[in-house]
Formats: C-alpha cells, structure tokens, sequence
C-alpha cells in the first residue's frame, strides 16, 4: 500500500514535464497550456494502461 | 495582436481558420543557450521570451530542489572515482549552476578537505560490495525517496537540455527562413494555407 503510494510522486513530474515540452513546441502561453494539458491526458493514459498490464501480469502469475 | 520584446505575432488577426504566426527574435542563440544551461529560463529571459522563461525556470527548478530535498541533498553528487561513477550526475549537471556545487564538494573531498555544506551534495567516499559505507547508509535512511529524488533532478537536467535547444533554436517546428512558427491548434486548413504561403514566398524568390 506505501509503495502504491508512491505514485503520487509522478504527478509533479507530469505536470512539469507537460509544461516544459509544450514550451518547446509553442511560443504564447494559450497553445502551450493546450498542448501540455494534451501532453499530461497522453502521459496519463500511458501510465494506467502499463500500470494495467503489469496488475493483469501480476495476477496471472 | 500582442506585442513582446521577444515575441511578435504577426500576419492576419487569427481565427479558428487562420494559422497565427510567431516570430521569434532569437537575439545571439548561442549566448542565451549558455545561459539557458547555467539558469534555467535565463536564456530566454536573455532574449526577451519571459514567458517561456517564467515556465521554465519554475517547472525545471522546482522539480530540481523538490527531488534534491527527498534525497536529503545526497541525490546530487559528483563520483567519479574508480569502482563508483556516479552516471547519474551526467544528467543532473544538464540544469547548470544549481548542480556545481557537487563538483566542489568532489574537488574538495579529494583533496583532502572537509566539504562544505555539511555533507550536502558531498559524495560519499569509497563505496564497496557487502560493506555498509555512507551511500548504504542514505540508502537506508531516505529508503525508496532516494531514488525518486534522483529520477527527479535527473528529469530536471534534461529537461533543461530542451530549455537549452529552446533557447538557441526556436520552438519545435521554427524556421529561420519563414520566421514563423504555426500554433497547433488549429483546423486541417492549417497545413494547406501554410504550404501555399511557402509557395507564394518561393514564387517572389524566382522573380
């Protein structure tokens, strides 16, 4: 349960790292914040689908 | 139409159809990237870009300090003593000034020097297998947030190193030839007006 905790570590590296590539791709800070917000929804995503595989993985084993 | 040191938006006023051009004044690239690397956001406050400054130097900085203080100050060190290269310095140091002081710290440790700081960033002398040594001993005192500090100052060094092209290039997508960059968030019709836009420029170059 702590080491699932842990997960909520990510959240600040999601957010900064969303930022920071949306700032390289764009200039005025609208289109940035469009496109970190795309970026975070993206990084998310990945994360619970691996996250999923590896309970399914888990659970099967 | 907003007006910016660093940051002119010009053309048409945009719409939902219309591609919105930014140029940018990449005022002396490879003295902002040098900044860029030294401070994060430097660069580009250095060219006049403050907001892409502003995000940098908070997201890159925050993370840093933010993964510097989970591991006590011990994540960020500089080793490169033999039987122990601390390859993950190799990423920190990408944040610039605020991982130099490793680097004094290893100076001083080697010479024979107490490090400042008290053991902050100090690296932790002779690490061997099966032997209970300072860094075993971070490792039993921060447990799992050791390594999650050094993950975070590692990320934030190479997120700099985007800071850095950033500074010294343009955003992704820049070209010096048209002195544009699209913003993405528009229609299909995007692509079309600006390949039909580099047609026209083309079309005046001949004549």
């Amino acid at each position: 349960m702590i080491a699932f905790l842990d997960i909520w570590y990510a959240v600040p590296l999601i957010v900064a790292i969303s930022l920071v590539y949306g700032a390289t791709r764009h200039e005025e800070m609208r289109p940035i914040l469009h496109y970190a917000w795309q970026m975070a929804v993206w990084l998310v995503g990945f994360v619970v689908i691996l996250g999923t595989v590896v309970c399914v993985i888990d659970w099967m084993l | 139409m907003s007006e910016k040191p660093g940051v002119t938006t010009g053309g048409e006023q945009p719409s939902r159809t219309e591609v919105r051009h930014v140029i940018v004044r990449l005022r002396r690239p490879g003295v902002a990237a040098l900044w860029a690397w030294l401070v994060p956001g430097a660069g580009h406050w250095y060219q006049g870009r403050r907001t892409k400054a502003a995000i940098y130097s908070v997201c890159i900085l925050s993370v840093y300090f933010f993964g510097l203080a989970l591991g006590g100050g011990h994540v960020v060190y500089a080793s490169f003593a033999k039987g122990h290269v601390r390859k993950s310095y190799f990423c920190q140091i990408g944040v610039g000034l605020p991982a130099f002081p490793a680097l004094i710290q290893t100076y001083r440790v080697h010479n024979g020097k107490p490090p400042l700081l008290g053991d902050i960033m100090a690296p932790p002398g002779k690490v061997q297998d099966r032997v209970k040594d300072k860094l075993a001993r971070w490792h039993e005192k921060y447990g799992n947030k050791f390594e999650i500090g050094t993950l975070y100052t590692m990320v934030a060094g190479l997120m700099n190193v985007w800071a850095i092209l950033d500074a010294y290039g343009g955003p992704v997508g820049y070209s010096e030839e048209s002195g544009s960059q699209p913003s993405k968030s528009e229609n299909e019709g995007e692509n079309q007006r600006s390949s039909s836009d580099k047609e026209k420029r083309r079309r005046k170059k001949r004549r």
